[in-house]
């Protein structure tokens, strides 16, 4: 299965939170979320953790690749 | 348990600050209920550099200038500054202008309405509903694929214009040179002392830079994602200030005689409804844009000087409410507002087609 990718560089609010939300819509196993700021990286997370996702983060250039694993 | 959660906590403790500080400075000065309000400070603010003539609404506040260098002390302390912008900045000027409008017509941001809801003035309760139904205006576009596209990074320099800026404003303010004009009388000569108010200022800007306070985006998590986090906020400014007020004994329940304010529910309730309409569209109500635009985000720069811009038509253009009420200048400006946001909520959104034909017109398939 290819790797979901979801691209919230740059938007505003709530945007990177709302594209996540539509790539976990059918629980895929893993999704990759890149985002270039910390409130986006903190929303993109807590969303995560509500949905029964685990997040690994790592700084990147200019933002925070994000991986959301089901738990 | 939402108060065993770090973030959570420190998102209620940003809000009870916020409200105490509010609460010292309407006790040593500001105007009743009017401790911190965005829009009402960028009035006189704007009044104060002659963009408006309104006499008893000018001031440079010494608040705002605060909250814009604490967030960008604590932005640039914490590694978040960076220059970027580009995402629909014209569209943002507007929205910021439609945004203020309709708060003045409420008499105050959405801060002042949870301010002035603790002091139990009922008419922003009728502000809060309106500002729900805003919001809910809102999210229907976010969930139909609005967006004001993509911002990108900007030349360094281009952040730091804006707290560059509120230095200029906090040297005039010392200077006061004579071509700046303050209130002699009215709510603009109402003040807490200077210093007091830019140190309170500056808590309030590092704090709401730190947690990320938005009065429009509590809620609007609320409906979007079922997520209360950043209504802890508000809840903890109201808690705080209801206690501050019942404590020093302001508290009164009612819809007449409350401070800066007009009791004209329908009024209430539109204004507030376009303020928190534009508030989702532009990602932030006013509070939350000073913070970004001290973060070196250039959109909501755009977006605050589409707010000075927008109080000084309010006052030129005798838009703004007063203790009397809502002048029909007013009301038919809040109407064009309507009109205008949703405009440009419909033309935005990605899943509403008007002008598209159906399957997409793809340029290369047009035969000549």
């Amino acid at each position: 299965m290819e790797l979901i990718r979801v691209d919230g560089r740059g938007r505003s609010c709530p945007e990177p939170v709302l594209l996540t939300k539509k790539a976990l819509k059918n629980n895929p196993a893993t999704v990759e979320v890149i985002v270039d700021n910390a409130t986006a990286r903190d929303n993109v997370r807590r969303l995560a953790g509500n949905s029964g996702y685990e997040v690994q983060i790592s700084e990147a250039n200019d933002g925070f690749i994000m991986i959301l694993k089901s738990r | 348990m939402p108060f065993k959660n770090k973030e959570a906590r420190l998102m209620l403790m940003v809000g009870a600050m916020v409200a105490m500080l509010a609460a010292v400075l309407v006790e040593l000065g500001n105007p009743a209920n009017m401790g911190l309000c965005i829009v009402c400070f960028l009035r006189d603010t704007s009044g104060a550099l002659g963009l408006h003539r309104a006499g008893v609404v000018q001031y440079i506040r010494p608040e705002i200038i605060g909250i814009s260098l604490g967030a960008f002390i604590m932005a640039f302390s914490r590694r978040e500054f960076r220059s970027r912008g580009g995402s629909a900045p014209f569209t943002r000027f507007i929205l910021g202008i439609f945004v203020v409008i309709g708060a003045l017509v409420f008499l105050g941001c959405p801060l002042r309405m949870v301010l002035r809801l603790a002091n139990g003035d009922l008419n922003a309760l009728l502000g809060l509903v309106g500002f729900v139904a805003g919001i809910f205006s809102g999210v229907f576009f976010l969930n139909r694929g609005f967006t004001l596209k993509r911002t990108y990074a900007s030349v360094n320099l281009e952040g730091y214009l804006f707290p560059a800026l509120q230095l200029v404003f906090l040297v005039l303010l010392v200077v006061s040179p004579a071509f700046i004009f303050f209130s002699a009388e009215g709510p603009g000569s109402m003040k807490a002392p200077l210093i007091i108010a830019l140190v309170a200022g500056v808590l309030v800007g590092a704090g709401a830079q730190r947690s990320r306070l938005c009065m429009s985006g509590g809620i609007r998590d609320a409906i979007l994602f079922k997520d209360p986090h950043l209504l802890y906020g508000f809840m903890g400014i109201f808690a705080v200030s209801l206690l501050a007020n019942l404590i020093l004994g302001n508290f009164t329940l009612g819809f007449t005689g409350q401070p800066v304010a007009h009791n004209d529910g329908l009024w209430n309730f539109l204004g507030m409804m376009l303020t928190g309409f534009g508030a989702v569209l532009l990602g932030g109500c006013p509070l939350r844009q000073l913070i970004l635009g001290a973060e070196g985000n250039m959109d909501s720069v755009i977006t605050i000087m589409g707010m000075y811009v927008g109080t000084a038509i309010s006052h030129n253009f005798g838009l703004a409410a007063s203790g009397a009420g809502v002048p029909l200048n007013g009301k038919v400006a809040v109407m064009i507002g309507f009109a205008v946001v949703l405009t440009i909520g419909v033309l935005n959104s990605e899943y509403i087609s008007i002008f598209k034909v159906k399957g997409d017109a793809n340029l290369g398939t047009h035969s000549s």
